[in-house]
């Protein structure tokens, strides 16, 4: 039974490392989903019991962390890069940040530091997720 | 106390495809290929650089149970396995059009940063490779970061 689980996890990795590379594009459920072989529904559901939130959310979170590390690491306006990592509204972008981050995208600015880490270790572990913020929550 | 890393370990899911790849695709050389009778002893190397090898390892009994051979596969095939190998290169440019031609899996094309350009693929199964052509900046030892940007540049002043 393992192996279908297996081929199951690889095409959610498949999906959503599709969704990491065009994280400046709209959500394409339809596409991601034929990247993985699944039917719409399906992907959707499956990537949430694969990876422990919905494609949505994984993609806004991307957008978040790499907003992120552009206000960190590059002089770039914060209207430049709303719209660089895929958001279609300053408004939007601020509040999306503000709910996740918990601070404004320049307040954010004013302390960032610039992680002298490889980018991957950035995306992998910046992405501010549910699975980081509960940890925070809980006082830890 | 030590002089050097000789070996480290990579699971793969299964060794034929993982020669495979590693070799044919990814252009390393088989260091060791041993029929131990108790497991298969598989290791590659950077062409030219035996003794600095990657054990490519199939999980499995009798090492360990079916129940954690299980837990093991399925934590490689969703590319949870974390950072697996780095690797440089002094052209990746030319590496990656080599890479891609080959129909590599890639999680990132050539992305330039302050410490190199590199890029990103994964295995077969799920893990992680990273490729680095290091930026050549004499007496910048890898890994420090650039100077901190100028307060006040809000404007587009982008790279």
């Amino acid at each position: 039974m393992s192996r279908a689980v297996e081929e199951i996890n690889r095409r959610m990795l498949r999906a959503r490392d599709a969704m990491d590379r065009a994280y400046t594009q709209p959500l394409d459920i339809p596409h991601l989903a034929e990247v993985a072989h699944v039917s719409e529904a399906h992907f959707i559901r499956t990537f949430k019991s694969t990876f422990g939130e919905t494609p949505h959310r994984y993609l806004q979170r991307r957008r978040v962390e790499r907003s992120m590390f552009m206000l960190g690491e590059t002089a770039r306006s914060i209207t430049d890069i709303c719209l660089e990592v895929g958001f279609s509204s300053l408004g939007t972008f601020s509040r999306t940040f503000s709910e996740i981050v918990g601070v404004t995208p320049s307040e954010y600015r004013e302390r960032a530091v610039v992680n002298p880490v490889p980018t991957c270790f950035t995306m992998a572990y910046m992405r501010p997720s549910s699975f980081g913020e509960a940890r925070a929550k809980n006082g830890a | 106390m030590y002089n050097g890393i000789n070996m480290s370990q990579i699971f793969v899911l299964d060794q034929d495809k993982a020669r495979d790849f590693y070799v044919k695709t990814l252009g390393l050389e088989v260091s060791n290929d041993l029929d131990l009778g108790f497991m298969r002893w598989l290791t590659v190397c950077v062409p030219g650089q035996k003794g600095r090898d990657i054990l490519l390892e199939q999980p499995g009994p009798p090492a360990m149970d079916e129940e954690t051979t299980e837990t093991v596969r399925e934590l490689v095939s969703k590319g949870a396995t974390g950072f697996t190998l780095g690797l440089t290169t002094d052209n990746i440019q030319k590496t990656f059009e080599t890479l891609k031609a080959r129909g590599v899996e890639f999680t990132q094309e050539p992305t330039t940063h302050f410490y190199g350009t590199d890029i990103g693929i994964r295995d077969p199964f799920g893990n992680n490779i990273r490729i680095v052509q290091l930026a050549e900046v004499p007496g910048t030892p890898y890994l420090e970061p650039p100077a901190p940007k100028t307060k006040a540049s809000t404007g587009k002043s982008g790279r």
